[in-house]
C-alpha cells in the first residue's frame, strides 16, 4: 500500500484545512531549496573567530608534536609510565576517543535502521565526529608503543623470519577492530556525503571549490539509477556498521577483561564500555551541536525536539553506566575477594579518590538532572551537563586503568602513577587535533545532510487533493502537519 | 529496454506528482527514461517499476569472502608460527571469531561500495548519461526521455501536458 501523506480527517475538517504542509521535525523549513541555501551558508568565508579557533587547535597539535618528538628522542620514560603502571594517560585517552567515536555510528546507522526521523539533521555532524575521533584514537597506540616506527609489527605482514601476530591476543583483536571501524565509518561517511557534495558543486560560485566538489562528487547527478543503488547500499552499510559499532568497544573492553588484573577481570565490561561509549559520544555531539546551532543559526534544523531526543538517549545510557558502577561494587563486595575489594575501595577512598568521585558524579548523577523538563529544554544547561559528562567519561577510563595497575596484588609493587608534562601536552594536543579536523569539516563540506533532510520534508505537490478542495474556500488556515513522520511511520 | 542514446528531451518539473505523471505516460509509450530527483522518493521508484538493485549480492559475497579470509588468515598464520602456551590449542576459534567478524564487516562494507560504484556507474567521468540541470540537486525534478530528434515533438507534448515547467532538447 502506498503511504498516505496526511492523517485521516473528516470532510468538514478537510474543508477548512491548511494550504501548507510542513514536517513536524522542521516546521520552519518551507521547501527543498531552503535546505540547500541553509546548508551552503555553512560553507562560506570564515570569520576571525573561526580562524582564531583553527589557529589555536593547530598550536595545540604543534605542542603535542614537540612533546612526542621528545618522547621519541629520549624514549618512553619521558612519559610518566613505569612499572607497575605501564598504561596511563595514553591508553586512557585512546579508550576515551574510541568511545567518542560511537555516537556518530549510533545516530547514523542504528537510528537509520530504526527509522528515527530526528537523526537526519544531526547525523552528518555526529558522523564527522566519529571519523575524527577514531582518527584521534588511532594515534594513541602508536604514540604509546614508544618506538612508533615498529607499528607495522602489529599487522599480519609476511616477514623473512616467518613471524605472525598472535591472533589469540586481545591487542591484535583491537588492531583489527579499530582499523575496521575507522575504514568502515570513513566509507560510510563519504558515501553519505556524495549526493550533498554534488548539491554543493551545483550551487557554489567559487571556481576552486567547484573543481574540488566536482572531483569529490564522482559525477553524481541524482538519477534514478544512482538513487536506487545508493539507497540500498546505504541500508546495507548501516546494517554492517550496527554490529560493528557494538563490537568495537566490546573488543576494547576485552583488552582489560581478558587479563587477571583486579578491577578489570569481569564479564560486564563489554556492555558497560559500549553504554559508556554512547554516553560520552552523545555528550560530545551535544557539546558541538549547541555552539554550531548558535553560530550558524541552524535553529530550523537542530530543533528543541532533536535536543530532547538526545537528552533522553543521554539519560538512558547514563542509567546503564550508573547501574554498571553499582554492579561492579556489588561484585567486588559479594566475591569476598580481597584484591578485588581493595582495588574498588582504593578507587573512591585511595590516592585517586578525586577521579572515582568525578566519574560517579558526572556520569551517573549529573545527567539525571535531565529528568526535569525545564533543564532538558534549556540548551545552556544541557551544554554544561554534556561537558561535565565528557570530563567524567575521561575520568572513568582513567579510574579503570590506572588504580587497578597501581594497586594490584602485591603491596611492595604499589606505586602511584603521575601524568608527566609530555603526556599532558599530548592529551591537550589530541583535542586540538580533533577540533582542527572538525573545524575544517564545518567550512569545507556540507555539515547538514541536504538530501536526507529533504526525505522527511513533505514533497512538493501540484494537484494535492486537499489543496484542490480548499481552493474555493476563503478561510485558509496554515497548519503544520506531521507528514514526514507519518510517512516514516507507515513505511 | 532499447539502447539509450544521449539525444533526447528533458522536462524540468517543480512537483513530485507531475513528475510521476510524466513518467507513467512516457513509460506507457515505451520511451527509455532517466529521472533526476533531489532526494530519493519511493513514488518515483514505484512509477518506474525498476527491478531490485544488485548491490545486495555484492554485500553478501563480500561478507562471505571476509569470513573465509579472516578464518583462513588466523588459522593458517597460527599453524605457520605455532605459539605453544601451556598446551593450549593452536587453532583457538573463540579468539579467532573476532578476526573473522571484523573481516566479514570490512570486506562486506568495501564490496557494498564496489557494488554501488559498479551498479550506479560511479565515478562518472566526462559527459553525463543524459542532459542535466543543476536545479535537480536543489528542489526540482527532471525527466529525460532518450529519443531521436524525430520523436521530440511527441515527447515534448507529453511533458508539457503533465505539467513540466520547462522543456529542453538535446540534439547531440
Amino acid at each position: 500500500m502506498k503511504p498516505k501523506l496526511r492523517p485521516q480527517r473528516t470532510e468538514a475538517q478537510e474543508a477548512k484545512m491548511a494550504t501548507e504542509i510542513r514536517s513536524v521535525f522542521h516546521p520552519e523549513v518551507r521547501n527543498y531549496e531552503q535546505v540547500n541555501r541553509d546548508a551552503m551558508r555553512l560553507i562560506s568565508r570564515p570569520g576571525k573567530g573561526y580562524l582564531a579557533l583553527l589557529g589555536l587547535s593547530i598550536a595545540m597539535v604543534g605542542m603535542a608534536a614537540i612533546a612526542f618528538g621528545y618522547q621519541v628522542f629520549y624514549g618512553i620514560g619521558w612519559a610518566g609510565l613505569t612499572n607497575p603502571s605501564g598504561w596511563g594517560t595514553f591508553i586512557t585517552t585512546f579508550v576515551f576517543w574510541v568511545g567518542i567515536g560511537h555516537a556518530g555510528t549510533l545516530i547514523s546507522a542504528i537510528l537509520f535502521l530504526f527509522r528515527a526521523p530526528w537523526r537526519q539533521a544531526i547525523y552528518r555532524l555526529a558522523e564527522a565526529m566519529t571519523v575524527f575521533a577514531v582518527l584521534t584514537a588511532a594515534l594513541f597506540p602508536i604514540i604509546h608503543i614508544g618506538r612508533p616506527w615498529f607499528f607495522y609489527w602489529l599487522l599480519p605482514l609476511p616477514s623473512e623470519r616467518g613471524l605472525w601476530p598472535n591472533f589469540r591476543s586481545p591487542l591484535i583483536w583491537d588492531v583489527f577492530a579499530v582499523t575496521t571501524y575507522l575504514t568502515v565509518s570513513t566509507v560510510f561517511f563519504y558515501i553519505g556525503l556524495i549526493p550533498d557534495i554534488a548539491a554543493a558543486r551545483d550551487s557554489t560560485k567559487e571556481p576552486w571549490r567547484k573543481k574540488v566538489f566536482t572531483v569529490l562528487a564522482l559525477g553524481w547527478r541524482g538519477s534514478d539509477r544512482e538513487w536506487k543503488n545508493f539507497t540500498r547500499a546505504y541500508l546495507f552499510l548501516a546494517a554492517l556498521a550496527t554490529p560493528l559499532v557494538l563490537s568495537v568497544h566490546s573488543v576494547v573492553s576485552w583488552d582489560f577483561a581478558v587479563s587477571i588484573v583486579p578491577g578489570w577481570h569481569t564479564t560486564i565490561f563489554a556492555p558497560y564500555f559500549v553504554a559508556g561509549a554512547i554516553l560520552s559520544g552523545i555528550a560530545l555531539v551535544v557539546s558541538i551541536a549547541v555552539p554550531v546551532r548558535k553560530v550558524f543559526r541552524l535553529e530550523a534544523y537542530l530543533t528543541d525536539l532533536h535536543f530532547d531526543r538526545m537528552a533522553k538517549l543521554l539519560m538512558l545510557t547514563s542509567l546503564i553506566v550508573g547501574f554498571a558502577y553499582g554492579t561492579e561494587y556489588f561484585m567486588a563486595w559479594y566475591s569476598a575477594e580481597l584484591f578485588e575489594r581493595d582495588v574498588f575501595f582504593d578507587r573512591v577512598f585511595g590516592q585517586y579518590w578525586w577521579g572515582g568521585w568525578s566519574m560517579i558524579t558526572f556520569n551517573a548523577l549529573v545527567p539525571q538532572l535531565l529528568w526535569i523538563p525545564k533543564i532538558r529544554r534549556n540548551l545552556n544547561a544541557f551544554f554544561v551537563i554534556s561537558i561535565l559528562v565528557n570530563i567524567g567519561m575521561w575520568y572513568e577510563r582513567f579510574v579503570i586503568i590506572v588504580p587497578s595497575l597501581a594497586h594490584s596484588y602485591e603491596p611492595w609493587r604499589f606505586l602511584n602513577y603521575h601524568m608527566s608534562y609530555s603526556e599532558a601536552a599530548i592529551l591537550i594536543g589530541s583535542f586540538g587535533w580533533f577540533f582542527m579536523w572538525m573545524l575544517l569539516f564545518l567550512r569545507f563540506l556540507p555539515a547538514l545532510s541536504i538530501a536526507e533532510i529533504k526525505e522527511i520534508l513533505p514533497p512538493p505537490f501540484k494537484h494535492h487533493p486537499v489543496e484542490a478542495l480548499v481552493e474555493d474556500q476563503e478561510e485558509r488556515v496554515v497548519e503544520t502537519l506531521p507528514t514526514g513522520y507519518e510517512e516514516f511511520e507507515r513505511r | 529496454m532499447s539502447r539509450r542514446g544521449r539525444s533526447g528531451v528533458l522536462g524540468v518539473f517543480a512537483h513530485l506528482d507531475t513528475t510521476t505523471d510524466a513518467i507513467r505516460r512516457l513509460r506507457r509509450d515505451g520511451y527509455p527514461l532517466t529521472v533526476y530527483s533531489p532526494t530519493p522518493r519511493h513514488e518515483i521508484e514505484e512509477s518506474l517499476e525498476a527491478p531490485e538493485s544488485a548491490v545486495r549480492i555484492f554485500t553478501l559475497m563480500g561478507a562471505f569472502t571476509g569470513s573465509a579470509a579472516g578464518a583462513a588468515l588466523a588459522v593458517w598464520a597460527s599453524l605457520d608460527w605455532p605459539l605453544i602456551v601451556g598446551g593450549k590449542v593452536i587453532v583457538a576459534l573463540p579468539a579467532f571469531s573476532i578476526i573473522i567478524f571484523e573481516l566479514t564487516i570490512l570486506l562486506g562494507a568495501l564490496s557494498t561500495v564496489a557494488g554501488l560504484f559498479l551498479t550506479g556507474r560511479l565515478p562518472r567521468i566526462g559527459r553525463p548519461e543524459a542532459l542535466y540541470h543543476p536545479s535537480f540537486s536543489g528542489g526540482q525534478f527532471g525527466v529525460f526521455a532518450h529519443v531521436g530528434s524525430d520523436r521530440f515533438d511527441a515527447v515534448r507534448t507529453i511533458m508539457t501536458d503533465s505539467g513540466s515547467e520547462e522543456v529542453l532538447l538535446d540534439q547531440a
